[in-house]
């Protein structure tokens, strides 16, 4: 009997797809790091990531640090980046809200991608639950994803936690829909009839075989889940409705630099050019990714 | 098609009952009594007390979110806590300068993503589909409240061409209107039409491939023909889709666009109410959203049906 389960659907679809998976994973390889974009981006990304895990060593200045002879001064030799209106160096702010930004946007996305792929594979393999779970899934769905946020901030309060909070609500549903219409497709496939034909459990098909076939999909889409977090982050912040007001994050300093913009362009534009890059950064990967890893839409 | 329309609708039920719960939800999920939060540290216990009186919230739950669900069909949220008036008529006012932006950066965004869509899948590899393909990613990567402010900087406080906020209705001269809603429309429509722009060119790329399209470039058509006549047409129809899903993306952005230009709609009201603890005004400000996105999209779902004859003949 241990022979018969050893040779099972396992060694059998590995043998089957061992060959073709290889060459798969080469060619994504290939498609992923022959384009030069690809490769900046990745090299930007990692510098930013860099830069929030080493900001106390790359910051020169204290980025809460209130100096009043120097309020509101252009880019200067001593502040790449100018100064704000209370005489704070917005380059050490730009790194240290790189720190908040990133630790939001991963910190959603794994916490969505854990959640929405438990009640996706239940809500796709289990039929007597697909209704439940995706009609409220659907019911989150209808606000605009911004709207939903801000609604829970307002009434959790402004913080980093309850903005993890609210945008791990928001980008749940999303990260289910998708592991959820894996599941469906790969729960018909006869590699797990079998499987289930020689008395594997629902949760050890779900691991092993089913799981597993929809990552491809999932970890582009968490590439996506990132950039929109910290989007949603920076806006939530913007809007008076994230990261205490305090806390240098780039949404803050947009903030704050929307109300001198008529004599200091500097204090918006950096924050606003770190974001806008790191959102873009993400953006390409995710293409890239997503091009690498699927093989239909190589070329298009 | 009736059965089709029906069967959305019953779906709308689950759907509403979860928008309910939620923004009922939402007074609850305050830290400590509801009451005591609104009224700030300064409010007497006797306030209190009559505020939870004025907002039910000495009633057990169930009869509390019995009561909520019933006014929230009938669009009734209460009064307002901060404005001294009913949260209807507070919303109503504050309809149209949204209700216009929504619109004209929905306007803005059709007119550069379906012909930036349609130009890349013609030239398609060209360098100019590579241009506008780096475009619509940038354009999606860049926040629609960063936009706005960059605008500002260029139009209204180094050009001095537009202004840098406010709002003109369209009652007290079209000319004034049209320059106070310029910019606000552009910041939210572009970052839409990358997303819209990449659908026209996947789903024309399909298109041209079709037979059809071959057929008719045998028959010898000029190619302006055969691109809008034969192609467009039918590229279009998933675009559509990707309209009815960014007007949920756009009246979202208009809470944020409202409050980056200073324009008193309800996306506006809504952040202001949030610092003012309002949340009745907050409250039907949402569902009303929620509800305009559900119905919008239940309009375009049909049209997508009643356009596409392959989706009524094939079924779901």
């Amino acid at each position: 009997m241990a022979i018969v389960t050893s040779a099972g659907p396992r060694a059998e679809t590995a043998a089957l797809s061992r060959a073709p998976d290889r060459s798969r994973w080469a060619a994504g390889a290939r498609t992923l790091f022959g384009n030069p974009v690809t490769i900046v981006a990745a090299v930007f990304l990692l510098l930013v990531v860099l830069a929030a895990v080493f900001a106390p060593v790359i910051a020169r200045h204290d980025p809460t640090f209130l100096d009043p002879g120097v309020r509101l001064q252009g880019p200067s030799a001593e502040f790449p980046m100018g100064t704000d209106d209370r005489g704070r160096d917005i380059f050490s702010r730009v790194i240290y809200g790189g720190r908040v930004s990133l630790a939001i946007g991963v910190g959603v996305t794994l916490a969505a991608a854990a959640i929405g792929s438990v009640l996706g594979l239940l809500s796709g393999y289990f039929p007597r639950l697909d209704t439940p779970i995706m009609r409220t899934l659907d019911g989150l769905m209808a606000f605009p994803s911004i709207l939903l946020a801000i609604a829970i901030m307002a009434s959790l309060g402004p913080s980093a936690t309850n903005v993890f909070l609210a945008l791990t609500v928001v980008y749940t549903p999303t990260v289910a829909r998708l592991v959820r219409s894996t599941t469906l497709v790969t729960r018909q496939q006869p590699f797990v009839e079998s499987a289930r034909s020689i008395g594997m459990t629902d949760a050890g098909i779900l691991l092993r075989y089913v799981y597993p076939n929809g990552l491809s999909p999932l970890i582009v889409q968490c590439t996506f889940v990132v950039a929109f977090a910290i989007i949603s982050e920076a806006s939530l912040s913007f809007l008076g409705a994230g990261v205490d007001p305090e806390t240098p994050t780039w949404g803050n300093m947009l903030r704050d630099g929307q109300r001198v913009l008529q004599v200091a362009w500097w204090l918006a534009l950096f924050p606003g050019i770190a974001l806008v890059l790191t959102v873009l950064t993400l953006n390409v990967l995710g293409d890239a990714l997503r091009d690498a890893l699927d093989p239909r839409g190589r070329g298009r | 098609m009736t059965a089709y329309i029906l069967r959305r609708l019953v779906l709308l039920v689950p759907v509403m009952i979860v928008v309910g719960v939620v923004v009922f939800a939402l007074v609850h999920l305050t830290p400590g009594d509801p009451a005591a939060v609104i009224l700030g540290d300064r409010a007497t216990a006797e306030d209190i007390q009559r505020l939870r009186e004025q907002l039910g919230l000495n009633d057990p739950l169930p009869v509390q979110f019995a009561r909520w669900f019933g006014d929230m069909l009938r669009l009734d949220f209460g009064e307002s806590i901060f404005l001294g008036e009913p949260v209807t008529r507070a919303l109503l006012d504050r309809v149209q300068p949204t209700a216009l932006l929504t619109l004209y950066a929905l306007l803005i965004q059709i007119a550069i993503g379906v012909p930036a869509g349609v130009l890349a899948a013609v030239r398609h590899n060209s360098p100019l589909d590579r241009v506008f393909t780096v475009m619509a990613i940038s354009g999606s990567a860049i926040p629609t409240f960063f936009l706005g402010i960059v605008l500002i900087l260029i139009f209204a406080v180094r050009l001095r061409w537009l202004p840098s906020g406010g709002y003109a209705p369209p009652g007290e001269g079209l000319g004034a209107h049209l320059q106070s809603m310029v910019l606000p429309a552009f910041a939210l429509g572009f970052s839409a039409a990358g997303l819209l722009a990449r659908m026209v060119r996947s789903s024309m790329l399909d298109v041209l491939r079709e037979d059809y399209v071959r057929t008719a470039w045998a028959k010898g058509l000029p190619e302006r023909l055969i691109i809008v006549r034969h192609a467009l047409r039918n590229a279009l129809i998933p675009a559509l889709t990707i309209i009815g899903i960014s007007v949920g993306a756009l009246l979202g952005g208009a809470v944020v666009t409202e409050t980056v230009f200073t324009i008193p709609g309800m996306g506006r009201l809504v952040v202001q109410s949030i610092a003012r603890r309002d949340y009745p005004v907050i409250q039907g400000a949402i569902v009303a959203i929620a509800l305009t996105y559900v119905l919008v999209n239940l309009v375009v779902d049909v049209l997508y049906v009643y356009i596409d004859p392959r989706v009524r003949l094939g079924g779901e």
